[in-house]
């Protein structure tokens, strides 16, 4: 291993990448304006849902139901009768209709405690849970305010104090941001390992090099040194002056530990890139494969929703992807605060599955070139 | 067709061909005799291919008049009827031919566009294969050709359908003296038995022209003479056509002598620089290399001559030990050839057949790297750059990127990156290959200089004779095995034959007479039989469209990484997505800081522990241990339950359970603190009603929520129908758009453009079988949706086939109309995706209605065919739609079909710009 050829192989990598315009804007909007948009583009739990009210009461009361709903959270209701219901929500146009029942507003005031029929398109799970929980309220608000005064209540004098921690406010932008910078992170760790590696097989340079007194190892190597630099201060830039400083997010823990764990995963990452690239042989086919293996990779690594939510099988296979236990200590570092006694176990695991991986890399390098 | 002679098969007038700001072609005027063999000459890029593709009909005319067999080449109507009457084969070995289809498979394609019936395709490929000695090898992949079998193939193709025509690009270059000798017998054969075809043929071999009855000489895009090689001959009045070319050429082109002459090394070392012994690869059952034996004495210019594929670039791999042997072994200096062994390799300089040099790093910075490589002192680099930059005279090119140099330049770069840290040996594989001969000649007059100055051993192959004549002794190599080596004279002597070219074939034909005899079978048979005048292409025909079909799934049987995204890439996305995009919680973990331990507290825990969506973990110390365990996210929720809790109940007194939750993921946790409302509310209720009675509860009205369609609010039921129309949008056209793609990017995509299959044919018959995959991917996440995932199927199933039916093929159709914009498969990939994925998923309905949407969102989503699938899918699934709740998305989908198939027809050319 001569240290001075995986450097100077390394520096020619980055003089590559410096006249790679494409390369570069790719690197540039996925450390900026990609994290920015994501996280100022992540929805509130509703958004202009569209709710129908069928209004067979006419009263003072159903019309001030009726004018509580308004934008940005609903449509402004469409006044629609009975029998269009049915078919406007199989047709996925209405995904609440609201159904004030006649003599509503008499049944109320006279404490007959009348009943509101709400149904529920439940197809439309981003609206349809939180959506008909706003409605309830909206409507209680109206009526009770309508009827204010009219009865003493009884409760239990029991409160719950909830609190949530780590993002109080739960502010969506907090969480977009950072798995953004995550998913960043790996997709531009595989991309420009791998395309620079087949750039070189296409332009016949690496079988140029293997002929120079160079080995396999030290033109990986410097693949994976040069590119990880790269992906390494895009993420310092993106954590530092993108997430702390243009969004405003707070980071609870250690910004060194985390870049620790961003150069171990990529690490890992590049030794997939350099894999897959092997394997791809020309440049559509690796973004074929690069279409099957980063989504998966992104989406059931635990980043957009929760391992424990899964199957247990897949649990168990994600355990083998470097980015279940990136994406572990990320969360850890950055919302939790977590230390290194507690996110040792990930760094371990990273430290492990790079090397596997950096070894498969190399193995197959030597195949490819035949 | 009695008047050929008269008159002009082809004729150009005024022709101006730009590529950008490079001039291919510059006011070309041209007649063409007919019923002739016509040859192009001249050096690499002066426009000979793109004078050739404008003839042929598959390049589109910029400026000047092109009239061929007849007719204006600019009247699309003219060159349909004339293309069954002309052939093509473009330049580059097996450009029109599709590598992993066979031989005979290749053929029957092209027998299928120019409308052969089966008996009529088999009587003709017999023929052909037969004719040409190709019929043992009918079975083989193209890809796994030699260079002279396919051009066979090539030629064989284009002679399917009995053209009047022939137009070749370049037919034999990289391939062997014998097979050139036996290509030009079969063309001579053929225009024996059909004296009225013409033939138009490009080369760069002068000794080919030769036997041309007439020549055009190009260079810079234009017309430096005509005639017949004779007339050039005597008008320069030099002796070869390669003289009288360099001598027609303007004065400062010319170079400074016309020779390169090679004088006799001095002192014959007796040290061996080069050995092999019994050197042997084989790939499979495929013998590349077979028990070749040399051995190179310092100082030496040892040629290495054979066709392309006959195993010189793997015997030299082996000796730079970038392959292993089979068997045998092969020794630098005496040493054997260990990959492993860096001190060699400093010795060694190599230049292999692609140009090998970063087109990203200036020529400065590219000498710079490959010295640092190889390890020189960094204080010598300088002025060893220098020195191979004064040498190699790159002076003015210095700050320059290769990929902006002309060829012959390049190579001399590419030959001083080799040089940089003064090897002693040289390995050089085709160096030459399509430099012009000027420059090929400075190239030789350098390497001249390194042996015999230098002392540098030269290991060189070539497959041009002269250079071959130049070398100090020379090897002839063919199917992996030496067949002499020698000097050039004692070769051409042994076989008293006049020329090295000569003894070359002599030498073959020995070789080969043990293999099989020559393909004697005539050629008569292949034209005579039924000499059906060749019928003007019908405007629609199946047989053609289905032939694009054909070739569309065996190609995509051979490609293992696009036929895993076919297959299975759907299902593997549909697992991540319908997982993915999860809103439900499940086995959430909690643990409870119960300072209380009372019956009351614990009934209070039991009903969160109780319930599907909560785990409860072993309970909390204290405060720190809560921390402690919800940083490492062991614990999702932490629930405390004050002192005197069950007391205070009892005794009406205000208190309060406190609830801290994890709120990173803010989607997840607002679910979380609805659910942890919902069971604290429930707990009170139930509370409330145990010690107040049920009067206590009655409140103003009662909201009763019927959630509709998915009554448990499961995920898995909303996502997973929605998950089906973006995979049967993303993939299928993903694969149409790729399909076209490569077929521009390969360059196969000429045969579209030659041969009378129409854009529809086309552009259906590459269509065909990703509808039946599309289909079949339908069914299998079908099944996989309502088994694995156990999302119920309420709908009428023929309908829903039936709308998924006509949506495949519009998305399909999708993709096709996106490949007829783009050239390149990565950019096709990554536009496909983009155009098909933000509609699909921001305005299809997937997650917001379209009815939530506004502006040209909403404009968009009524159009979209994904916004109607996805209210079909949903309805199919969870809504009970029967056939009649279906034929609306039918109608509205399938209107979308003749608009997408047509604009694709419109804007895809049917000619190269």
């Amino acid at each position: 291993m001569n240290l001075k050829n995986v450097w100077n192989l390394g520096v020619k990598e980055l003089r590559g990448l410096w006249r790679d315009w494409i390369m570069l804007a790719l690197i540039v909007y996925s450390f900026s304006l990609s994290i920015y948009t994501s996280s100022t583009a992540m929805p509130e739990a509703l958004n202009k849902a569209a709710i129908a009210i069928v209004d067979e009461d006419q009263s003072h009361l159903s019309s001030r139901i009726a004018l509580a709903f308004y934008p940005p959270w609903f449509l402004e209701p469409r006044m629609i009768t009975t029998n269009e219901m049915d078919n406007r929500m199989d047709a996925g146009l209405d995904t609440f209709a609201l159904n004030i029942p006649p003599d509503f507003e008499r049944d109320v005031l006279a404490g007959r405690t009348p009943a509101i029929q709400l149904n529920v398109d439940a197809t439309r799970m981003s609206q349809a849970f939180t959506g008909s929980g706003y409605i309830q309220q909206i409507v209680s608000g109206e009526v009770s305010e309508y009827v204010a005064g009219h009865r003493a209540e009884t409760a239990l004098p029991v409160g719950l104090a909830l609190r949530a921690r780590y993002n109080p406010s739960l502010d969506p932008a907090w969480f977009g941001a950072i798995n953004s910078v995550i998913e960043s992170i790996t997709m531009l760790s595989l991309v420009l390992t791998g395309a620079a590696l087949i750039r070189e097989k296409e332009h016949g340079t690496v079988e140029h090099l293997l002929v120079m007194p160079v080995t396999a190892a030290e033109i990986v190597l410097s693949k994976i040194w040069s590119m990880g630099l790269v992906v390494l201060l895009g993420s310092s830039f993106a954590l530092i002056v993108v997430v702390q400083g243009l969004l405003e997010v707070p980071v609870q823990g250690s910004v060194p530990l985390f870049l620790i764990g961003v150069v171990l995963m990529v690490f890992a990452m590049t030794a997939l890139g350099i894999f897959m690239a092997t394997v791809a042989g020309s440049m559509p086919q690796f973004a074929l494969l690069m279409m099957l293996v980063l989504l998966p990779l992104q989406v059931l690594s635990g980043g957009m929703t929760p391992r424990e939510s899964m199957p247990d099988f897949i649990q168990t296979i994600m355990l083998a992807a470097p980015n279940t236990h990136f994406i572990t200590l990320s969360q850890g570092v950055l919302f939790r605060g977590a230390g290194l006694e507690t996110v040792w176990p990930q760094l371990f695991a990273l430290v492990v599955i790079g090397s596997v991986l950096f070894w498969l890399a190399l193995r197959r390098f030597r195949e490819f070139m035949k | 067709m009695t008047d050929e002679s008269a008159r002009p098969v082809a004729e150009v007038s005024e022709l101006t061909l730009r590529y950008g700001k490079v001039t291919a072609l510059d006011n070309v005027s041209l007649a063409i005799p007919a019923g002739c063999m016509v040859g192009l000459i001249g050096p690499d890029g002066v426009g000979k291919s793109s004078f050739l593709s404008l003839l042929a009909g598959a390049r589109k005319i910029q400026d000047g008049a092109v009239r061929v067999l007849d007719g204006d080449m600019r009247n699309a109507g003219h060159r349909s009827q004339v293309c069954p009457r002309i052939a093509y084969m473009p330049q580059g070995l097996g450009k029109n031919l599709y590598s992993t289809l066979s031989v005979g498979e290749n053929l029957d394609f092209f027998g299928r566009l120019f409308g052969h019936g089966r008996a009529e395709r088999e009587r003709r490929i017999a023929d052909l294969l037969a004719a040409t000695g190709m019929s043992p090898f009918r079975d083989r992949p193209a890809a796994k050709l030699s260079g002279g079998m396919k051009q066979k193939l090539g030629l064989c193709c284009a002679l399917i359908h009995d053209p009047d025509l022939l137009i070749l690009d370049e037919p034999t270059t990289g391939v062997d003296p014998l097979s050139r000798g036996q290509f030009w017998d079969l063309i001579d054969r053929i225009r024996a038995d059909r004296p009225g075809m013409s033939v138009i043929t490009a080369t760069a071999y002068m000794e080919e022209a030769a036997r041309f009855d007439w020549l055009v000489a190009m260079n810079a895009g234009q017309v430096l003479a005509t005639g017949t090689p004779e007339e050039l001959l005597a008008r320069t009045g030099a002796e070869t056509l390669d003289d009288a070319f360099i001598a027609l050429l303007p004065a400062e082109q010319r170079g400074d002598d016309l020779a390169v002459k090679i004088p006799p090394r001095s002192a014959v070392a007796t040290e061996f620089a080069i050995e092999a012994e019994g050197l042997t690869k084989r790939f499979g059952d495929f013998v590349a290399v077979d028990k070749v034996s040399f051995r190179i004495p310092k100082g030496e210019i040892f040629g290495f001559l054979g066709s392309n594929g006959c195993g010189k670039t793997t015997t030299m791999k082996m000796l730079t030990g970038l392959l292993e042997p089979t068997e045998g072994r092969a020794r630098l200096f005496g040493h054997e050839v260990d990959a492993r062994d860096m001190e060699t390799r400093h010795r060694v300089g190599f230049m292999s057949q692609a140009f090998s040099l970063y087109s990203e790093l200036t020529v400065r910075q590219n000498l710079e790297l490959h010295a640092r490589l190889f390890d020189m002192e960094e204080a010598r680099i300088p002025a060893r750059v220098e020195e191979m930059i004064e040498r190699f005279d790159l002076g003015e090119v210095v700050r320059n990127l290769p990929d902006a140099l002309p060829i012959g330049i390049r190579q001399r770069l590419s030959l001083a990156v080799a040089m940089i840290h003064g090897p002693e040996i040289l390995i050089l594989d085709e160096p030459t290959s399509g430099v012009d001969p000027v420059a090929r000649n400075d190239f030789w007059r350098i390497l001249m200089d390194l042996s015999r100055r230098d002392e540098v051993t030269i290991f060189v192959s070539t497959h041009f004779m002269n250079e071959a004549e130049w070398c100090d002794r020379i090897s002839l190599m063919h199917a992996g095995k030496v067949l002499i080596s020698d000097t050039a004279e004692a070769i051409t002597k042994s076989k008293n034959s006049e020329t090295l070219e000569g003894a070359f074939i002599a030498y073959l034909e020995d070789a080969i007479g043990q293999e099989a005899t020559a393909p004697e079978a005539t050629v008569s048979a292949v034209a005579k039989p039924v000499p059906e005048p060749h019928k003007t292409a019908s405007a629609f025909s199946p047989r053609r469209l289905l032939s694009y079909s054909l070739l569309e799934s065996l190609q995509l049987r051979r490609d293992p990484i696009r036929l895993s995204m076919a297959l299975i890439g759907s299902l593997l996305l549909m697992i991540v997505i319908g997982l993915g995009i999860n809103m439900d919680v499940e086995d959430l973990t909690f643990a409870v800081l119960d300072r209380d331990q009372t019956a009351t507290s614990r009934e209070y825990i039991l009903d969160i522990a109780g319930s599907r969506y909560f785990n409860e973990r072993p309970p909390l110390s204290g405060y720190a241990d809560m921390d402690a365990r919800m940083r490492s996210s062991e614990l999702g929720l932490a629930i405390e339950i004050p002192p005197g809790f069950a007391a205070d109940i009892a005794r009406g007194r205000d208190i309060e359970v406190g609830a801290w939750f994890d709120g990173a993921n803010p989607t997840r946790a607002n679910t979380v603190q609805g659910y942890i409302q919902g069971m604290h509310a429930d707990w009170i209720a139930r509370k409330t009603r145990e010690l107040y009675g049920d009067a206590a509860l009655a409140g103003n009205f009662e909201l009763l929520t019927r959630f509709r369609y998915n009554p448990d609010v499961r995920s898995i039921v909303a996502m997973v129908p929605a998950v089906i129309p973006l995979l049967l949008l993303m993939i299928p056209a993903i694969l149409t758009t790729l399909s076209v793609a490569r077929e521009k990017e390969l360059g196969s995509i000429i045969n579209f453009y030659v041969t009378p299959v129409t854009r529809l044919e086309f552009l259906l018959g590459k269509q065909l079988p990703y509808i039946a995959l599309a289909m079949l991917n339908f069914a299998l996440m079908m099944g996989m949706a309502v088994t694995f995932f156990g999302v119920p199927f309420s709908g009428s199933l023929a309908g829903f086939i039936l709308s998924s039916l006509v949506y495949v093929i519009a998305t399909t159709g999708l993709g096709l109309l996106v490949s007829v914009f783009i050239t390149s498969q990565v950019a096709a990939l990554f536009a496909t995706v983009m155009l098909t994925m933000i509609p699909a998923v921001q305005y299809s309905g997937l997650i917001d209605p379209v009815s939530s949407l506004q502006g040209f969102g909403r404009v968009l989503g009524e159009i979209y065919p994904t916004s109607w699938f996805v209210t079909s899918a949903r309805g199919a699934f969870s809504k009970a739609f029967g056939f009649a709740e279906q034929v609306e998305s039918i109608l509205a989908i399938g209107a979308s079909v003749p608009v997408i198939l047509g604009l694709a027809t419109v804007f895809l050319k049917k000619q190269a710009r």
